[in-house]
């Protein structure tokens, strides 16, 4: 069995960078998939990949992330909206699919589309 | 005006502790086996005599970061001296046992393992101190990975100035296309740091980079 959790964007907006990491990291150890709205900043990417380099150990080997933007269209409606939705959001528009290495091996990605390949060998016990 | 002023103010003294300042950084970037060393080698071989560091097949070869100073590369009339700056590849995940699969004991690949998630770490806190940093990316490989997206954006956060090497241009599997259209924002060159082609446009390219 497979879980995917949901995570929308305003469960974290409120959270700083290392409380969002750590949140999303803690759903990632209990062999999650996470789903989340938006995407993180680059410094929280960053930041993530400490944090992950951190808990590796026997057990947890590390994540695999991948995260998709919304197709940038420059009609005015659309401008205006990104605007608005940069002012409060800073364009952290999209998805992100990210879960332990022992369960996700790879993650690629067609411009819309993210295939997840799995494992059939858990690495549990 | 006020405002102006002190912008202005700010410029130049930001202009002076950046002439003042020894050397510049450049620094090697870019996922686990990618091929920095061996560039990193090929361009310490050529001017300066010595190797940077050991090279392997196996992933996470390098664990620390390393630096050779006063690297002196002409190109024409052109010339540039900078540091050079070698990095763990960065990654988001390490299986000892991969390392066991290459031929490692299990202690090696335990320690291996340990060690590089040390050195990933470290190529991360080292982003800061880059005055300019070549990604070294295998053109063999899909390049839509999140590493590259993360390593790329770190870099632009910072404005720090970038030029993609796409490494192995020598084998057949190697895609330049690709590589250009997942990053079209920045400049894109071919080469083979293990058997030296197209080096001499590359180094062209480095000072026109760091200039
Ligand atoms: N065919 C080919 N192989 C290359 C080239 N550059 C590097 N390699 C090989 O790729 C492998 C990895 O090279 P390294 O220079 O150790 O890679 P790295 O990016 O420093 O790797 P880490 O230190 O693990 O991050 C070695 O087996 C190299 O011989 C190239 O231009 N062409
Ligand atoms: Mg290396």
């Amino acid at each position: 069995m497979l879980t995917l959790q949901y995570v929308p964007m305003d469960e974290i907006i409120q959270l700083d960078s290392d409380r969002k990491v750590t949140k999303l990291l803690k759903i990632i150890k209990q062999d999650k998939i996470v789903m989340l709205e938006g995407r993180l900043s680059n410094k929280e990417e960053g930041m993530l990949i400490e944090r992950t380099m951190e808990e590796i150990d026997k057990k947890f080997k590390g994540i695999e992330i991948a995260s998709l933007e919304p197709n940038v269209r420059k009609d005015i409606g659309s401008a205006l909206r990104d605007g608005i939705f940069k002012l409060f959001f800073g364009d952290r528009r999209g998805i992100t699919i990210m879960g332990p290495a022992n369960i996700i091996k790879e993650i690629k990605r067609d411009p819309n589309k993210l295939q997840l390949y799995t494992s059939n060998r858990r690495g549990r016990k | 005006m006020f405002k102006s002023l002190k912008d202005f103010l700010n410029k130049i003294f930001l202009f002076n502790i950046f002439k003042g300042r020894s050397n510049l950084k450049l620094g090697l970037y870019g996922p686990p086996n990618s091929g920095k060393t061996t560039l990193a080698n090929r361009i310490c071989q050529d001017w300066l005599g010595e190797e940077m560091g050991t090279t392997s097949k196996v992933p996470h070869e390098t664990r620390n970061v390393q630096e050779k100073e006063k690297i002196n590369v002409k190109s024409g009339r052109k010339e540039m001296t900078f540091n050079l700056v070698d990095t763990p590849g960065i990654a988001t995940k390490i299986d000892y046992e991969d390392f066991i699969k290459a031929g490692l004991k299990k202690k090696e690949a335990q320690e291996r393992a340990k060690e590089a998630t040390k050195g990933i770490i470290e190529s991360i806190k080292w982003l800061d101190s880059m005055d300019a940093v070549i990604i070294v990316l295998d053109s063999t490989i899909d390049p839509y990975s999140q590493v590259n997206i993360t390593i790329v954006g770190n870099l632009a956060a910072r404005d720090i100035p970038v030029l993609i090497a796409a490494n192995k241009s020598d084998l057949k599997k190697s895609d330049l296309k690709k590589i250009e259209a997942a990053f079209p924002q920045y400049g894109v060159i071919g080469v083979s740091a293990e058997y030296g082609d197209n080096i001499e446009d590359f180094y062209d390219e480095l000072i026109k980079l760091m200039k």
